[in-house]
């Protein structure tokens, strides 16, 4: 197996490592988490695509994942904001609990 | 190779643990593993951005989340969801597809590329010239969601009495 090949696996056992938390937990903040697992999987998919691909003095690869990052970063703060305005509303982060569209 | 045991026994032990606080506390340390394979990888930059941002920013406002929402009595109640075995058994077969997937694909035989010659003036100056209008729109952005965060956490004023 090429060093590639290595890399990608990794990323895709991470991915499913944050895919399961998503699926699994109960607590919104721990999903929230998996969710940036997922984030990370992508991100080193870009570097090593970057690093063992045909032009890697292009910085292509180094910017999407710069970005993306900065993006995730955002999307976790939006996101714990919501959760901590949802958890004022509700008095839980029990995702199993939160089951009323209504109020 | 050790770098990517850790990355997933950390990471596996955010997804695992029981207390929340562990939780976080065992996703610092896969953070750290995936920043340094990125080292490995002759990313350096985006090693450091790693740390920093995830290490250091989110993992810190993940404790705070959790630290605000705790519930003043410890309830005993499970820590995972009632489908769990539906949700392991989804995240399983993700990764058994993708894990074939890449085994069996033949795009990979081509060899080691040589290192490439990558410094921060290089990325400042890639940012500046060519990338700068992604630059602008993520400065906006970030900006955007800074004061979403704010205005969504904030609440409004009748419930704060």
């Amino acid at each position: 197996m090429s060093p590639l090949q290595d890399y990608l696996l990794l990323s895709s056992l991470l991915f499913s490592v944050g895919l399961a938390g998503v699926l699994i937990r109960r607590n919104a903040i721990l999903v929230l988490i998996g969710i940036e697992l997922m984030l990370n999987a992508a991100n080193l998919n870009f570097i090593a695509f970057w690093r063992f691909g045909p032009n890697p003095s292009a910085l292509t690869g180094i910017m999407f994942a710069l970005f993306s990052i900065s993006v995730a970063a955002a999307e976790a703060a939006v996101g714990l904001a919501i959760i901590l305005a949802a958890y004022r509303h509700s008095k839980t982060t029990d995702l199993d609990q939160m089951n009323s569209l209504k109020g | 190779m050790i770098f990517a045991v850790l990355t997933v026994a950390g990471m596996a032990a955010a997804m695992g643990l029981r207390n929340a606080i562990h939780c976080v506390l065992a996703l610092t340390v896969g953070f750290a593993g995936v920043a340094a394979l990125y080292l490995q990888l002759g990313a350096q930059f985006v090693g450091l951005t790693q740390i920093m941002v995830y290490v250091g920013a989110v993992a810190i406002l993940a404790v705070f989340a959790i630290m605000m929402t705790h519930s003043p009595e410890p309830v005993k109640q499970p820590a995972f969801s009632s489908q769990w075995f539906v949700g392991s058994i989804v995240a399983a077969s993700v990764f058994a597809v993708l894990a074939w997937e890449i085994r069996s694909s033949a795009a990979f035989t081509q060899g080691l590329p040589p290192q490439p010659y990558v410094t921060v003036q290089r990325i400042g100056d890639a940012l500046m010239h060519h990338f700068v209008l992604p630059l602008e729109i993520m400065g906006l952005l970030l900006t955007a969601a800074l004061i979403g965060a704010v205005v969504i956490a904030m609440g409004h004023e009748e419930e704060m009495k």
